[in-house]
């Protein structure tokens, strides 16, 4: 009975503590120190929200780069995140690499007639693990590059340029992978101004 | 193979040893210093301490023996449970709730209360759009604390046992939780959280943001105040995500540098507590070989998972697309991970997390290839015990090393010791039953929810896939790990299964490991001699390894024949 009383005791003191103040001292910190960081790096052009630079966002369009395929109902759903779950032997992983990559194919031959599947990055025709990866691989930006392009009437070497500049390189130049950041690198585009 | 990559699993290494050597020390003077944060600067620490236990009213200083300890901890355990429970059924009537989520559903209660109270975080709920911020703060993030306080008390305890002689206490479990919780884990818990809130993870009271994308539509952005919930969950080895795609998301895992930390903060504490374990009894190279035997096993698993992946699936080869790793890709099975981890830190974070009973994963294992995918089971079957838990991973440890000195001992005739204590019957029945009981229950649930049509329900991949998602699931509840293959889902079957998997996998080993250390405190110390068997060589090294293998590891040969190795053959 005592070691009741003193749990009952326990959960209220640990949660005042680890639950609220631990939390709300952290939150006061962040929003100090890290303000746009710690409300989800959301990007603002002229006073709206365009999106975050962590989350992908939906481009069909073909003047855009295109995110990665994701797992999420709707697509890059950035309030709930998922895997695709497909297992290696699942025949509808081998259909949708399939579709995914004939899609490609249709959408870049025009601006690219030598592009064959072996030219298509792994990364292009398999879901994130979030959903909502922000990132494409540079192989797979390069890939795109001649369709942004010739849609927008830029010099190819402005494009290839500009996704220079929006390639997120290794955190200190060591730990993880490189990636381009989509939404970033179409709002580059944009402000350069072309259809 | 990819020279980055190993670099960067390398600097891992030398870190985790870098850094886990000195906290080891300093958690052995933590739990073993009466004295500590009571005097000088820091009387003031030493004061809340006591101003704690008063409203506790508990004598923190009085001894407790292994009965009476684990009997504190069961109920501690449970009224924190029902507390818990009730969070996540009223969240919808409590206050922050910006969202206005309504309670969540009874079974998924259940399972998660479960789940989060025996420090393993197994996911039948989606984070971001089940839980308040709340149900989330007040209710998940202090059960990362706290059930992770839990095992970090126990093993202080066990170890107290093992170092004392002709004793019946082994501690007092309130000083013990409340040392680990204000003197561990919350330091390391701020500093982290300072790293990730730089590094971009949110941490805000405010709702979703609503954003309109470049094309026009709207997107919906979940936030929350994650970072400080991300620190805990990382280092209290618990692994539940505040998104659903735990520390895949980039809202919970920015970049490459958040993830090195968080897969850093997943082994940081199991690897101190070797070194503090070395310290306490006073056996520092038999600390050194146990840290030797762990490390083996989790350099196997990435050896294997690593050209797995980059290898990637047979479909992903078949298909014609491009799998070669190079400057501008990182190649390989990308199916369910991400570009800014890719291979390299997707394999460390997948051993590191199945070795330790974390549960959190920057990658989907569903799709991972089926060798790949062999690793984190078989880690998890092995009972948590590379690394490990915190607290749980080691004492753990402790019964496949009694059952290796027992073996060593029939080999050579010689009633066996450890540490200068005679090993009897008593802890030989006591290590078995600690060892074997979870791998059993794993076996027998799997079995249940194979035959069973209320078990089929919850498989998404069909065939051979879905026998091992299946396994994977029971493996993982059982062993209080919490990474899934995700596919496999919720009904109020699968999730009371999963419920009762949980607190018997914990509780079970938890007792045992207790007792354990209530009877060797009460032993005394003979003298080695010629025969002895050492526990401070190589050769225990290969034996603990060995044995660690063919108890858990052929337990789990067949039903690896069923899963991926066919699948690895049909692949």
């Amino acid at each position: 009975m005592k070691s009741v009383l003193a749990s009952i005791v326990a959960v209220v003191v640990l949660t005042a503590f680890f639950g609220f103040a631990y939390p709300a001292v952290m939150t006061g910190f962040a929003s100090v120190a890290f303000p746009n960081k710690a409300g989800g790096s959301l990007v603002d052009r002229n006073g709206e929200v365009r999106g975050s630079k962590l989350a992908a966002q939906q481009f069909t369009w073909p003047r855009y780069f295109h995110e990665r395929p994701s797992g999420t109902a709707p697509a890059y759903n950035a309030g709930a995140t998922t895997f695709l779950n497909l297992g290696p032997t699942n025949p509808d992983l081998a259909k949708l690499i399939a579709s995914n990559a004939q899609a490609i194919l249709k959408l870049e031959k025009p601006y690219n007639p030598g592009l064959t599947i072996h030219d298509i990055p792994v990364d292009a025709v398999v879901t994130s693990a979030s959903g909502i990866d922000p990132d494409i691989s540079p192989a797979n930006a390069a890939l795109q590059s001649r369709r942004v392009a010739a849609v927008r009437h830029l010099p190819l070497a402005t494009v290839q340029k500009l996704i220079k500049e929006n390639t997120d390189g290794r955190s200190l130049g060591f730990f993880g992978e490189p990636g381009v950041n989509v939404l970033e690198l179409n709002l580059a585009l944009d402000k350069l101004g072309g259809k | 193979m990819n020279g980055q990559g190993i670099g960067q699993i390398v600097l891992y290494v030398v870190l985790l040893i870098g850094l886990g050597y000195p906290l080891g020390i300093y958690m052995a003077r933590v739990y073993n210093d009466d004295d500590f944060a009571t005097r000088g600067r820091f009387r003031w620490l030493g004061a809340i301490e006591r101003g704690f236990f008063r409203a506790l009213r508990v004598d923190g200083f009085r001894e407790q023996t292994w009965k009476a300890y684990g009997k504190v901890t069961l109920v501690f355990s449970s009224i924190f449970a029902l507390f818990l429970y009730g969070i996540l059924r009223l969240q919808g009537h409590l206050f922050l709730n910006p969202d206005h989520l309504p309670a969540v559903a009874s079974h998924i209660a259940l399972n998660t209360t479960a789940s989060f109270i025996t420090n393993t975080n197994w996911q039948y709920y989606g984070g971001e759009y089940t839980m308040s911020y709340l149900s989330q703060m007040a209710g998940l993030a202090v059960q990362n604390f706290v059930s992770a306080a839990v095992g970090m008390a126990v093993l202080a305890a066990v170890v107290r046992g093992i170092a004392r002689r002709s004793r019946d206490e082994i501690g007092n479990f309130w000083r013990d939780l409340y040392r680990s919780l204000v003197y561990i884990l919350l330091p390391l818990a701020v500093v982290l959280g300072v790293i990730l809130i730089s590094q971009g993870v949110v941490q805000t009271f405010h709702a979703h943001a609503t954003a309109t994308t470049l094309q026009g539509a709207h997107q919906t952005i979940a936030r929350g105040p994650a970072a400080s919930q991300i620190a805990i969950k990382q280092l209290g080895t618990n692994g539940g995500g505040f998104y659903n795609s735990n520390s895949a998301v980039p809202f919970e895992n920015p970049n490459g540098l958040s993830n090195f930390f968080e897969v850093l903060a997943i082994l940081l504490i199991p690897a101190g507590q070797v070194f503090m374990f070395g310290k306490v009894v006073g056996a520092r190279r038999h600390a050194w070989m146990v840290f030797a035997a762990m490390f083996s096993i989790f350099a196997i698993g990435l050896a294997v998972n690593l050209p797995a992946e980059q290898h990637g699936s047979q479909v992903l080869r078949n298909s014609g697309v491009n799998i070669t790793q190079s400057s501008a890709q990182s190649g390989g099975n990308m199916a369910d991970k991400e570009i800014r981890f890719g291979q390299a830190n997707s394999t460390l974070w997948t051993v590191a997390t199945s070795d330790a009973s974390n549960g959190s994963v920057n990658a989907g294992f569903d799709a991972q290839t089926p060798t790949g995918g062999a690793v984190p089971l078989v880690n998890l079957f092995l009972g948590e015990v590379v690394f490990g838990g915190v607290g749980s991973g080691l004492y753990g440890m402790f019964f496949y090393i009694i059952i290796a000195v027992f073996i060593a001992g029939l080999m050579v005739g010689r009633t066996p010791e450890w540490l200068g204590k005679k090993i009897e019957a008593r802890e030989i029945k006591i290590a078995a039953l600690g060892a074997l009981f979870v791998p059993t229950m794993v076996l027998t649930l799997t079995a249940v929810a194979i035959v069973t049509h209320s078990g089929l329900a919850s498989i998404y991949n069909s065939g051979v896939h879905g026998f091992t998602e299946t396994l994977y699931a029971y493996d993982s509840q059982s062993n209080n790990n919490g990474s899934a293959f995700a596919g496999y889902g919720a009904t109020s079957f699968s999730a009371s299964l999963g419920a009762v998997a949980m607190l018997f996998g914990r509780f079970v080993p938890l007792l045992a490991a207790l007792a354990l250390g209530g009877s060797l405190a009460k032993k005394k110390i003979v003298p080695a001699s010629a025969g002895t068997f050492r526990t401070d060589g190589g050769t225990f090294v290969v034996l603990l390894v060995a044995i660690i293998a063919l108890t858990a590891g052929l337990m789990i040969l067949p039903a690896l024949t069923l899963g991926p190795i066919v699948e690895g053959l049909m692949h």
